[in-house]
């Protein structure tokens, strides 16, 4: 049940109309950092405060919040917002992408592909994808005036001048309907296709930053590339060692001192999800 | 003030503001659809859904300009009370209440700066109905095209023609809203 003693979804009623106004900015000029003013939450900054203050502006009574820590329910960054909400709004929680009306993300997107009615909620720790380039927030503010990105691409030339190929692996920027460059939050970029196009809502919260962002559904998202080095979504070469998955995103867990090691979908729903249908990985054992 | 100035806002508000936003982000993110939002009840000549939309985002830090008919001493009584925005004019306006006709010319309202788009208004227009036909809408939300009956078209089309400046609107009738951000390209058929 809500907590008598808070506002239902936490925040006060004069906060969630700046952050709901900074919300809508943010639909209509897809992927611009919109600043909102970022309130004190009951949890550090980095564990995301962002994201967690755009739920609390989106929530509604009905709703089934899934919370994802890279890829994983059970972790304690999503098991502590997803109490968070049960708390303080009283809402129904799943673990289950697609029964879930509101899911917030920290650095993955689910396999599971969205649908219409959804709302992806992004926590973001760095939201311009330029800062690392460009330290002045004058000046970054100024070449996204400009459309002035060709800094963003020298980094990825420097890149494949390196390593002979472009060796962002996360955070990979992407380009929004040709205009703004955007940090997609530090997804690895084997999520990066699934930016484009998505039938979800998809909203991007900084906290310690103070900015949102957003992706409105059928938007596209260019991964920014070369001709002669087209971009490409990268993953470990394995199969899951536990569902026997072939293309979702892997995590390599260390299992003993002597090398050995499994790779394990990093998405814990989709896994157990193919898990109760019968599949079976390398490891993994018949249900 | 009348009394009943102090009637028509939310019961309950932090959950009829959330269920009302939640249709608004909808209508504004997959523009061309019709959302149903409800919880107040303004005095005429506002529509539910153009009052339940100040009630949801205008507050005593957004200016609020009131044109044509909206601009009557019971309207600005009930604004006062339950949202407390003060009242500007049309080129100061976060947030511009009225029918089409009473919000021309809409070049005067703010579009934003350059490095800042997000400066820029909201125009909440008054229209008689919302149906799914008329001009075609395509852009950022839309999969293929969505129609709209827009009261026209070349205003959209030069505010399209700034992005990514350009004010933002919220088309209101009865209890319906519809949204069209400055992102939608809009054509005549």
């Amino acid at each position: 049940m809500t907590d008598q003693a808070y506002n239902f979804a936490y925040l006060d009623e004069q906060t969630k109309r700046m952050i709901r106004r900074a919300i809508l900015k943010g639909i209509a000029v897809p992927g611009y950092q919109v600043p909102f003013a970022s309130r004190e939450m009951p949890m550090p900054y980095g564990w995301g405060t962002g994201g967690v203050q755009v739920t609390a502006a989106c929530l509604v009574p009905g709703d089934r919040l899934k919370v994802i820590d890279q890829g994983a329910d059970d972790t304690t960054n999503a098991v502590s917002i997803r109490r968070f909400f049960q708390r303080t709004a009283g809402v129904g929680v799943t673990e289950a992408t697609a029964e879930a009306t509101v899911i917030q993300t920290r650095h993955r997107i689910p396999e599971t592909p969205l649908a219409e009615g959804q709302i992806l909620v992004y926590q973001v720790p760095i939201p311009e994808p330029l800062r690392f380039l460009e330290p002045r927030e004058t000046e970054t503010r100024k070449m996204h005036e400009l459309e002035e990105y060709g800094l963003m691409h020298v980094k990825l030339y420097e890149d494949i001048a390196r390593h002979g190929q472009i060796a962002t692996s996360y955070a990979y920027p992407v380009k929004v309907e040709g205009r703004y460059v955007m940090d997609p939050s530090p997804i690895p970029r084997f999520d990066n296709p699934k930016l484009s196009g998505n039938p979800a809502i998809q909203l991007f919260g900084a906290g310690r930053e103070q900015r949102i962002y957003a992706l409105p559904p059928w938007t596209e998202a260019v991964s920014l590339d070369f001709e002669d080095h087209p971009f490409h979504a990268t993953k470990a070469p394995h199969d899951c060692d536990l569902c026997g998955a072939k293309h979702s995103y892997l995590d390599e867990v260390i299992t003993d001192d002597t090398g050995g090691r499994m790779f394990v979908c990093s998405d814990t729903d989709f896994c157990a999800g193919r898990r109760a249908k019968g599949h079976v990985g390398r490891l993994g054992e018949a249900a | 003030m009348t009394a009943h100035a102090l009637e028509g806002g939310f019961t309950e508000a932090s959950v009829q503001s959330a269920r009302a936003f939640r249709e608004i982000l909808e209508a504004m993110a997959r523009p061309g659809t019709i959302r149903k939002i409800a919880g107040a009840q303004p005095p005429a000549p506002l529509s539910i859904a153009a009052g339940v939309a100040l009630l949801v985002l205008a507050d005593p830090t957004t200016r609020l300009h009131l044109a044509g008919d909206a601009d009557c001493p019971v309207v600005r009584d009930w604004v006062a009370f339950h949202t407390g925005a003060p009242l500007a004019s049309a080129e100061d306006a976060d947030f511009a209440l009225g029918t089409w006709s009473a919000l021309h010319p809409v070049s005067r309202f703010r579009i934003g700066q350059p490095d800042y788009p997000d400066r820029s208004a909201t125009l909440i227009v008054e229209c008689d109905r919302l149906a799914p036909h008329g001009p075609c809408l395509t852009g950022p939300g839309i999969e293929t095209a969505a129609w709209l009956n827009l009261p026209e078209t070349a205003a959209f089309r030069a505010n399209r023609a700034l992005f990514p400046l350009g004010f933002d609107t919220l088309f209101t009738a009865g209890d319906r809203i519809a949204g069209l951000p400055r992102s939608t390209r809009v054509e005549a058929i």
